[in-house]
């Protein structure tokens, strides 16, 4: 007898008893549908946070100060940053960008809404990818350089001060004094340690001047960040050495001593993120996995089961002249499209898992084919591992004696 | 072309040994109709099943159209089984929810005839059993009668010249009994060896020659003058 006849000998058996097979197949459907879902939230989750730091630009350096190292005080100024901008000192640098980030009250008429004002150079937005406008327009040198009290406002802003009114040309408040709102950004959506739609950007120089400046051990005036662009993603290292080197020396950081700033780079927090979300998806993945093995143990136990119950089955097909071989192949194709039937209806389940994350969990998903493949390979070996001990049992079964059970 | 030479088949049961059959010595020609009698215990069934070799003796030969089949491996039993033997029980021994066409087509799956041909000769077999019209039914659909006939056609699809029927009346009325006697006539009219087990002397006596078993022996073999009953 062909493979093509005992599988379809295997499929009679399995179709004169749907409602059994269906629940035999529940255990594998569960499994991989488990399997499936889970890990396209985890790989959804990895992609999309990769793709917010991507969009930051991975060649993206900020730089911090340091307090533990700087005596408490900030240690960072624009005169540093106009030192990186020198590409004779730091050729491998091609933007140097700065600001500072403080927490304050916003007012337009009786509106209010707390948010964080963050103080920038010209060119941040267009360094951290601000640069599309609902209305107006960004910040340039002349405001920085009048310390302007002029100030870009997020979409979120916007709406929540001023509701259904045009903002650009208003003036809002931000702790007693006035700035024209001079530009309305584009919804951006939740980035990595910011959020620009709840941001209120003003000139550098004016958030110096009126929010309350910070200042170095040497009394200058400091800024929060730096944020630093390196002209590719191939000299990251180069422009993280030449940022250190110019840093130093600006300091007056003697050998022996620490540095009083730290660089991270966005390569790098991309790294560790994508290895963190990378194991959290092997860890759904697993958990799933067990589910699958239960799954095979679900099968092999209804197997077990449907060999009884068949022997008598079994003892008229050795009558007629089945071969111990035939009786094989009949019931480990049976546990094998079991398995292989449920771990198809698996993958739509994992679909449709990966679908609600979507929709009603708002998680991002992505169904790898990867996993898919794993699935129907994990399925095929659950019904062969888990089939070939009732398989067997059934085909050691001897003739008479199968004949005679009642 | 049975030759059956000194058989004895023991079983262990716990610590004793149970003699089921104690040297048995039996010839059947081509194309005999033998009834075989005895009461229960008498080792006729144990005698059907190395018959039919679904079983093998503990000694002794038993040589099959000239080939000893007394010391087969199970598969070459089994092809011996799918080929030249069909079998009729008295519990018919169909599969469940199961059409009869595709009942009567196993033995022929199993041969490795193709499907095309396969279900024609199925429905040939089911037609000779008078059951043409029903191959699309399953047991329960079907009256004990006709799943006896069923089972029938299922023995005769791979035209076996040997057909081994344990009790074969012994679950039905005595109407059908009699129809299905008169299929097993037809049968033996065709020149196809019928070895039958029964416990029914009306039953026994339509065969050309009976024997009875008796703890494990044979006690007496009579040949069947048919002439008296054509009156009836």
């Amino acid at each position: 007898m062909n493979l093509t006849e005992s599988f379809l000998t295997a499929l009679d058996s399995l179709r004169a008893n749907t409602l059994r097979s269906v629940l035999t197949m529940l255990g594998v459907i569960i499994g991989v549908g488990a399997v499936i879902g889970l890990v396209s939230i985890g790989n959804g989750v990895q992609q999309s946070v990769t793709a917010d730091f991507e969009a930051l630009g991975s060649n993206l350096l900020t730089i911090f100060t340091d307090r533990d190292n700087s005596g408490g005080y900030p240690s960072l100024t624009l005169g540093d940053v106009d030192a990186l901008a020198d590409p004779l000192n730091a050729p491998s640098i091609s933007e140097v960008a700065a600001s500072i980030n403080r927490q304050q009250l916003v007012t337009w008429g009786n509106g209010e809404y707390n948010t964080s004002i963050v103080g920038v150079t010209a060119n941040y937005l267009v360094v951290n990818n601000l640069t599309e406008f609902l209305a107006g327009d960004g910040l340039y040198q002349p405001d920085i350089d009048t310390a302007a009290r002029v100030a870009v406002i997020g979409q979120e802003v916007a709406t929540e001060l001023f509701g259904e009114e045009f903002p650009v040309g208003q003036e809002i408040k931000i702790g007693d004094i006035n700035y024209e709102v001079i530009g309305v950004l584009e919804e951006q959506g939740q980035a990595p340690g910011s959020n620009p739609d709840e941001t209120v950007y003003i000139p550098i120089t004016t958030a110096q001047q009126r929010l309350g400046v910070e200042r170095t051990r040497r009394g200058e005036k400091a800024v929060d960040t730096i944020t630093a662009v390196a002209a590719s993603d191939e000299v990251i290292d180069a422009a993280t050495e030449e940022l250190t080197e110019v840093l130093r020396e600006r300091h007056d950081i003697i050998f022996a001593d620490e540095d009083d700033f730290r660089i991270l780079s966005n390569a790098s927090i991309l790294d560790t993120i994508g290895n963190v979300l990378g194991l959290l998806t092997v860890f759904l993945g697993a958990i799933a996995g067990i589910s699958l093995v239960v799954g095979g143990i679900g099968i092999m136990n209804i197997m077990l089961v449907s060999v009884t119950e068949r022997t008598r089955e079994i003892g008229i097909r050795k009558a007629i002249g089945a071969l111990k071989r035939d009786i094989l192949t009949q019931f480990l194709l049976e546990s094998i499209v079991l398995s292989l039937v449920g771990g198809g209806i698996g993958i739509g389940l994992g679909y449709l898992i990966s679908y609600l994350a979507e929709q009603f969990g708002d998680i991002p998903t992505f169904v790898s084919p990867q996993s898919i493949g794993l699935a129907t390979g994990i399925s095929i070996t659950i019904g062969i591992v888990f089939g070939i001990f009732p398989a067997w049992r059934a085909a050691s079964l001897r003739p008479i004696e199968a004949l005679r059970y009642e | 072309m049975m030759d059956l030479t000194n058989i004895t088949k023991s079983y262990e049961m716990g610590n004793q040994v149970v003699h089921a059959l104690r040297g048995v010595n039996m010839h059947v020609d081509e194309g005999e109709y033998v009834a075989i009698m005895g009461p229960s215990g008498s080792g006729k069934s144990t005698l059907m099943n190395i018959i039919g070799c679904l079983d093998v003796p503990t000694a002794g030969t038993y040589m099959l159209d000239g080939i000893d089949v007394s010391d087969m491996s199970d598969n070459d039993q089994a092809r011996i089984r799918n080929q030249r033997i069909g079998f009729v029980f008295q519990q018919f021994n169909l599969l469940p929810r199961t059409s009869a066409l595709k009942q009567v087509s196993l033995p022929l799956m199993y041969a490795g005839v193709p499907r095309s041909e396969r279900n024609a000769r199925a429905k040939e077999s089911l037609t000779i059993v008078g059951l043409g019209d029903r191959t699309h039914h399953k047991p329960d659909e079907l009256s004990g009668g006709q799943q006896q006939r069923v089972a029938v056609a299922r023995a005769l699809a791979v035209n076996p010249n040997i057909i081994l029927a344990d009790e074969p009346t012994g679950a039905l009325d005595t109407k059908t009994g009699e129809e299905l006697m008169e299929i097993f006539d037809q049968l033996h009219d065709d020149g196809i060896t019928i070895v039958m087990i029964t416990h029914d002397r009306e039953v026994a006596e339509r065969a050309r020659r009976i024997v009875t078993l008796r703890d494990g022996l044979i006690v007496s073999d009579e040949q069947i003058n048919h002439q008296k009953e054509v009156a009836s």
